[in-house]
């Protein structure tokens, strides 16, 4: 299906947002009626690529790009989607960008309707034209007929299944008149797999007509079954551009997530000191959770089975969405949840954030703006006020004990403490919160954890959006902790490469379950293979086709 | 220059300008023919009478609730402890320390269902309040024409049951705070120490309390609910308790307010009550998730002081009584720019 000029050819695209380069150099090309798949782990890059293709406004606003895009044998910059959209790309978002109390037809349509003339839009211009509603419902119906599927037109987007939703979307793309190619950003994320199927065979249809099609999905399977060729990014880097004919889902997981020779020699040289203290199979168990689930909107947990030794730190991982966040957010209480927890051997109370403090574990939650931070208050009520409610901290009783009352004093001292301990940058305890940077609002989050002094320490996301050093401090003070207070961790994280420089065992979850648990010494294709849940197709296959 | 910026843009440039205007009316009273001591005495009398009312706002801005425009709610606690107290005969010190006892349980009782209800709606709290006064005033509107009072001085004249809309508490408790170790200078100049003091051991109260585990609590829940249920804390209850509080101190100020006033309003009245609270407090700075004693205070100063000022300022200078024309125009004008600033808030 290769053509010999291709629509679009990437060269040398990078970006970097704030100083902080998320891509590097990377070029590749698209022929006409050619299935690319775009693979790479969370922050590989992919969404910023796309977005640059876009021409998003986010781009601009951050200073541009590097690199130049050839569309259709032009250069081509776009400077906003619009005119990414006139040039004839498509994009289907991973939400759904759809009206939900309009039809089938005017969402395909939406702004490129058929109008009727009349001698008023003559007069008072096409602003009051009204919608030629045969001709729109034809045409919505000759997108629709290009996918090999059936919808009703007239359908509310409301009422529809979510995969009827997903075929919508693409019908609007393949709408246009001159659309020549389309982007998914994962497609198949919310679809059941059989609904799965019938879109992957749409998208072969689409592609022998001609249409070139970037299908970014973390379902690998997927990836090798529908493209034709396969692009990794790792770190902003192209890693890897090969034809997916005879390449597996191994080999595509491996690449996904292996480290350059350098960064692994460091893991393995961190490993390697580590290993000494990492002989967790005789230590007691502190914390089991049997049949854990948790509702927790696009983290839900289904089943999770896990037990963490005393002392060690333990790592969860995952591509996003799969339920990794679920399951601390569950434990302590914040996300309804069932099943059961066990702490110290006796059973933890779910759905009581409350219940959770007081066996003494704590949380770092992966909002800090949302759940870990009172923007408004100063560093030291921030970092005092949970330690103050659970465990009477910082205050004096007053009328012999009638009344307890704030400690200010108390409470500064302590935040002084944590900024000297922590290195955040403030002007002084009663500096608002919300007026820190990132990477200072999670060293507040953390000391706020550490003044409970929990025997479990949940610390979900911790260098999330935050700068190389501070990612740094942040892990080091986590090791820190470990080992001067003998603290348990469990550490959730999306950084592979951060779990297995931190954590002695890393458990991967996949679709709401354990997937596997492995040591922080394993093979990184591994990881890779757990990650995708690679071994598990056919089982899963069972499982979702059948609700 | 700069600190000078500073402090206009802290303390608001309209803030500025009401301050400057309530100086400009007391400078200029003196020549239109206006007692001055008599014009701050009223203003004094009249912080003592609202100051209670506008703080009661303060714990459940504090909580996130918002500002507590079913007041009325509160009032009405108040206007049953006062007249049961009537009813039951106790006169002074005796009467006023009944009504307000009397108050507080249906203030808690009140507050409770008020609070629960607050809960439902959470993110509407402050339209579902507005109702909640609108409709208890008029529910009590019937309660008050058929519940089963007697005392002669509260009945109507000619029917024999049901209560007037106005009862004088002369012979009763009338001013018995505003002449509480009354500070009485010259003719006109009167301070009502009283009501002041009152006034300003409720403040210290909340004071104190915002500074107990229990208040630094509530705090956390009004700036940020999901932190404060992330650190163990039951929001909900929270919750209650702020606006159980703020509906017992309504019902305390509504009381103290009567003292001064002379009179009982029953009916529409506690309708009344609500919205000068509330404004005085936004004009004092405040936001609709901070206010602090500061912020009561100084928006009690001004907006009484101009109600206060305006309206005899105006009539010396027009030589005509409009003083009820200017006195709504000028409160409702003030509600008005409150409601506007309601986001920011100031020092």
């Amino acid at each position: 299906m290769d053509s010999a000029e291709p629509i679009l050819s990437l060269k040398g695209i990078g970006k970097s947002f704030y100083g902080n380069r998320v891509l590097a150099d990377v070029s590749f090309d698209v022929g006409a009626g050619e299935i690319i798949g775009l693979v790479g782990e969370n922050g590989a890059g992919k969404s910023t690529l796309m977005k640059i293709l876009f021409g998003m406004p986010v781009i601009s606003e951050t200073g541009g790009f590097e690199g130049s895009i050839y569309f259709n044998g032009k250069e081509a910059r776009f400077k906003t989607p619009f005119d990414a959209l006139d040039a004839g790309i498509g994009m289907v978002h991973q939400e759904f960008s759809l009206i939900p109390g309009f039809t089938t037809t005017e969402n395909i349509l939406l702004n490129r309707e058929s109008l009727n003339s009349s001698v008023l839009v003559d007069v008072f211009g096409p602003r009051i034209s009204t919608l030629d509603r045969a001709t729109m419902e034809s045409r919505a119906k000759s997108a629709i007929a290009k996918l090999g599927v059936t919808l009703d037109p007239n359908m509310l987007i409301k009422e529809m299944p979510v995969g009827h939703k997903q075929f919508t979307e693409i019908a609007r793309e393949l709408c246009r008149e001159n659309v020549k190619l389309i982007v998914l950003d994962e497609p198949t994320a919310v679809l059941t797999e059989s609904e799965a199927e019938v879109l992957l065979s749409t998208l072969r249809l689409l592609a022998s007509e001609g249409i070139a099609i970037i299908f970014i999905s973390h379902r690998l399977r997927e990836v090798v079954e529908l493209c034709d060729r396969v692009v990794v990014l790792r770190d902003g880097h192209k890693i890897e551009d090969f034809p997916a004919k005879g390449s597996s889902t191994k080999q595509i997981a491996s690449l996904m997530v292996g480290r350059s020779m350098e960064a692994q020699a460091k893991i393995d040289a961190a490993s390697a000191a580590r290993s000494t203290q990492s002989d967790s199979d005789a230590r007691e168990t502190i914390l089991s959770v049997e049949n854990l689930w948790v509702d927790m909107p696009g983290e839900t947990v289904r089943n999770v089975n896990l037990s963490v030794k005393k002392g060690e730190i333990f790592g969860i991982g995952g591509l996003a969405g799969q339920g990794k966040l679920g399951i601390p957010n569950g434990i302590m209480g914040l996300s309804p949840a069932g099943g059961s927890v066990v702490l110290n051997g006796t059973p933890v109370e779910l759905n009581a954030p409350r219940a959770a403090l007081e066996r003494n574990m704590a949380f770092v939650s992966e909002d800090r703006r949302g759940v870990g931070l009172l923007l408004d208050e100063g560093i030291d009520w921030n970092i005092a006020f949970t330690a103050m409610q659970v465990q009477n901290q910082f205050l004096k009783p007053i009328l012999g004990g009638l009344f307890l009352w704030r400690s200010d004093a108390a409470m500064s001292n302590l935040a002084e403490e944590y900024i000297k301990l922590l290195e955040i940058k403030c002007t002084g305890p009663g500096q608002r919160a919300g007026n820190l940077s990132g990477g200072n609002q999670q060293k507040v989050c953390l000391a706020k954890a550490f003044a409970l002094r929990p025997d479990v320490l949940f610390v979900s996301e911790p260098t999330r959006g935050i700068d190389i050093g501070a990612k740094h401090l942040v892990l080091d003070t986590l090791k820190k902790y470990n080992s001067e207070y003998g603290t348990t961790i469990v550490m959730v994280s999306s950084e592979l490469e951060e779990l297995r420089s931190v954590c002695d065992r890393i458990a991967i979850v996949y679709e709401g379950r354990i997937e596997g648990i492995l040591p922080h010494t394993a093979p990184i294709e591994d990881f890779g293979i757990l990650m995708a849940g690679a071994d598990r197709d056919e089982t899963t296959v069972a499982l979702v086709g059948g609700n | 220059m700069d600190s000078m910026k500073r402090f206009v843009a802290d303390f608001g440039l309209p803030r500025i300008i009401i301050t400057l205007y309530l100086f400009a009316l007391f400078f200029a009273a003196p020549f239109v023919g206006v007692n001055l001591p008599a014009s701050i005495s009223d203003t004094m009398i009249r912080i003592g009478m609202n100051g209670i009312m506008v703080l009661a706002l303060v714990p459940m801005i504090q909580s996130g609730c918002g500002l507590n425009f079913g007041l009325s709610l509160g009032v009405i606690a108040g206007l049953l402890g006062a007249t049961i107290s009537i009813e039951m005969g106790f006169v002074g010190a005796w009467g006023f320390g009944a009504a307000i006892l009397i108050s507080q349980v249906f203030g808690a009782v009140f507050g409770y269902g008020y609070g629960k209800l607050l809960n439902r709606v959470k993110g509407g709290e402050m339209m579902i309040a507005t109702y909640v006064g609108f409709s208890s005033v008029m529910i009590m509107s019937i309660a008050w024409l058929i519940l089963p009072f007697k005392d002669p001085t509260m009945i109507w004249g000619y029917g024999g049951t049901g209560l007037r809309t106005t009862i004088s508490v002369e012979g009763f408790w009338r001013h018995i705070l505003d002449d509480f170790l009354v500070i009485q200078i010259g003719e006109n100049f009167k301070f009502p120490t009283g009501a002041i003091l009152v006034f300003a051991a409720m403040s210290f109260l909340i004071w104190v309390f915002f500074h107990l585990k229990i208040g630094t609590a509530i705090t956390a829940v009004g700036s940020n609910p999901t932190y404060a249920r992330a650190s163990g804390i039951n929001i909900d209850r929270m919750r209650i308790v702020s606006v159980m509080m703020s509906t017992m101190l309504g019902a305390l100020g509504i009381i103290v307010f009567q003292q001064s006033f002379g009179f009982i309003q029953l009916y529409e009245g506690p309708l009344y009550m609500a919205f000068p609270a509330v404004a005085a407090i936004l004009i004092g700075g405040a936001g609709v998730n901070k206010a602090t004693l500061t912020n009561v205070f100084i928006g009690a100063a001004l907006y009484q002081g101009i109600l206060t000022m305006t309206p005899s300022i105006f009539n010396a200078v027009l030589k005509v009584d409009m003083s009820d024309v200017i006195r709504i125009i000028v409160s409702n004008g003030m509600i008005l720019y409150a409601l506007t600033r309601k986001t920011k808030v100031a020092k």
